[in-house]
């Protein structure tokens, strides 16, 4: 079992210029244990002190928001795009 | 017309780590990933933005440009925003309230929503920064201003929105050629399409990478409150929450003029307001949360649809900070706040301003406000825009022959008065 990771331009910096990586994570914190071992840099950025990821990141898996999903508790299926946002934009 | 303006020194600054980044198109710390926010050397503005200052500039946001951040030879040439702070003695008779005023944005010069402003601020930037196109991810109102005052600077236009948004809106958008893409999703989907292809593209997009920017425009509105109720703040101040940068900026204006000595310091409490088919902020006051429940909006309300709202956390938590709270209505409630801010002051608003009336009533009632207090409503839209929130509760009623017989006869027939009517006068 695999899912695609795919991250902003902001982010390569931590990972040779790789915007996309495989994984066989099969939850989120283990995509988060994941990006520990393979990208310790990026694991920095994205966790705040507490080892959480930071609440400006939004997580989605095939175009949902993965709150909408449960969350940490949401078990990713084979070729599950997972995309990692900054949550920056917005409207009034 | 023009204006020449110069602002005070400004920056790009991280809010959580505190690192300075310059000028640059850039919406988040590289760092820590939080918002960014245009940091001003207040101090040397000091003597410079003063009542009397302000007082000869244009009757528009420019007479603020002090305080803007506006790149270095910017010449605004668009008369946007300075639209009335009207006492609303009527409203207020309905509703329990004895000093109520309501900022009218519904009239905001070019497109008709308070959107005109962060635009004109958010265009000066993508201009200083060169780009050539210009988008945003909208719910309307900020397409129809996007595609209006781009076109005017001679800038390219991409705007993207959900494809079930207001035909009106749609129309608006069109009409000055820019291009629209219509996304099959909802608000969130527009804007997250929206951050990846800022990633990508060299665009200046206005609420991604100029957000910063952008999002400064919103401080005029909280400029003009004082300034037009005789340089003093209000008690209280109620603004609708889609993303929920708008309530913040007022503050942040208010805070300004306090430090630089131009107003009074009082207390003022901030009152958000949204709709209950999108409520993730409103919810979070209530609940005490200093974080956001995302949902997915299902309202009429469709401009302040943000199920994800991305300044949501530090609203909810200044709400609360301010002393003040977060009520939403029902969609019904929103089209009852549109009919009675029409039939009291003769001010048509699109379904957010519905929201805000709506949510101001509330507050009265629960007493939550005191009726004697000074309290401003800020109504951010034009209900010219969304009429078809309206569809159903206007009859259009059978035509009259011209003849006073007949027109008497009608009227009659309209108050349920069986009298006979004007049998002679004028009869057949």
């Amino acid at each position: 079992m695999a899912v695609k990771v795919t991250l902003p331009t902001a982010f390569t910096r931590h990972t040779d210029g790789r915007k996309q990586f495989d994984s066989t994570a099969e939850n989120l914190s283990a995509l988060l244990s994941d990006i520990d071992q393979t990208f310790p840099a990026l694991a920095t950025q994205i966790k705040d002190d507490d080892g959480k990821l930071r609440r400006f990141i939004n997580i989605y898996v095939n175009d949902e928001d993965i709150r909408f999903l449960g969350g940490e508790t949401y078990a990713f299926q084979d070729g599950d795009e997972i995309m990692l946002i900054p949550s920056i934009a917005g409207g009034c | 017309m023009s204006y020449s303006c110069s602002s005070t020194a400004y920056e790009l600054k991280c809010n959580e780590c505190g690192k300075r980044f310059g000028n640059q198109p850039l919406s988040a710390c590289p760092d820590c990933l939080a918002p960014l926010e245009v940091t001003y050397d207040l101090d040397s503005a000091r003597g410079v933005f003063t009542r009397e200052a302000i007082a000869q500039g244009p009757a528009n946001i420019w007479r603020y440009a002090t305080l803007l951040p506006l790149p270095k030879g910017f010449q605004p040439d668009l008369p946007v925003g300075f639209t009335p702070l009207v006492r609303a003695k009527n409203l207020g008779r309905r509703i329990g309230a004895n000093n109520l005023y309501v900022k009218n944005d519904a009239v905001c010069f070019p497109t008709l929503s308070f959107k005109d402003r962060v635009v004109s601020v958010a265009l000066a930037n993508a201009q200083g920064f060169g780009f050539e196109t210009v988008g945003c991810s909208s719910t309307g109102n900020l397409a129809n201003s996007v595609a209006a005052q781009a076109v005017r600077l001679g800038l390219k236009a991409c705007v993207l929105v959900p494809a079930d948004l207001e035909p009106a809106k749609i129309l608006n958008t069109q009409v000055y050629g820019a291009r629209l893409v219509r996304i099959d999703g909802n608000y969130d989907h527009v804007n997250r399409l929206c951050t990846l292809i800022a990633d990508e593209y060299n665009w200046g997009f206005v609420n991604v990478n100029l957000r910063p920017y952008y999002a400064e425009g919103s401080k005029s509105v909280g400029y003009e409150i004082a300034e037009q109720l005789g340089w003093r703040l209000p008690d209280n101040v109620v603004v609708p929450m889609a993303g929920g940068s708008l309530i913040r900026k007022i503050r942040k204006a208010f805070q300004e003029l306090i430090y630089l000595g131009l107003v009074e310091e009082k207390p003022v409490r901030f009152f958000g307001a949204q709709a209950t088919g999108c409520s993730p902020i409103s919810h979070a006051v209530k609940q005490g949360w200093d974080y956001i429940e995302p949902q997915k909006p299902n309202t009429i309300a469709r401009s302040l649809a943000i199920g994800n709202p991305a300044d949501g956390p530090a609203a909810a938590k200044m709400i609360r900070e301010s002393g003040g709270w977060a009520e939403d209505v029902s969609d019904v409630e929103i089209v009852s706040g549109i009919q009675e801010l029409a039939e009291t002051e003769g001010i048509f608003t699109e379904t957010a301003g519905g929201v805000t009336t709506a949510v101001t009533a509330r507050l009265y009632a629960h007493g939550r406000i005191s009726p004697d207090e000074i309290t401003v409503s800020c109504i951010t839209g034009n209900g010219l825009k969304t009429t078809d929130a309206l569809t159903g509760h206007y009859q259009q009623e059978r035509a009259v022959r011209p003849r006073l017989a007949d027109f008497d006869a009608y009227l009659r027939e309209l108050d349920g008065i069986e009298e006979p009517v004007l049998a002679t006068a004028g009869g057949k």
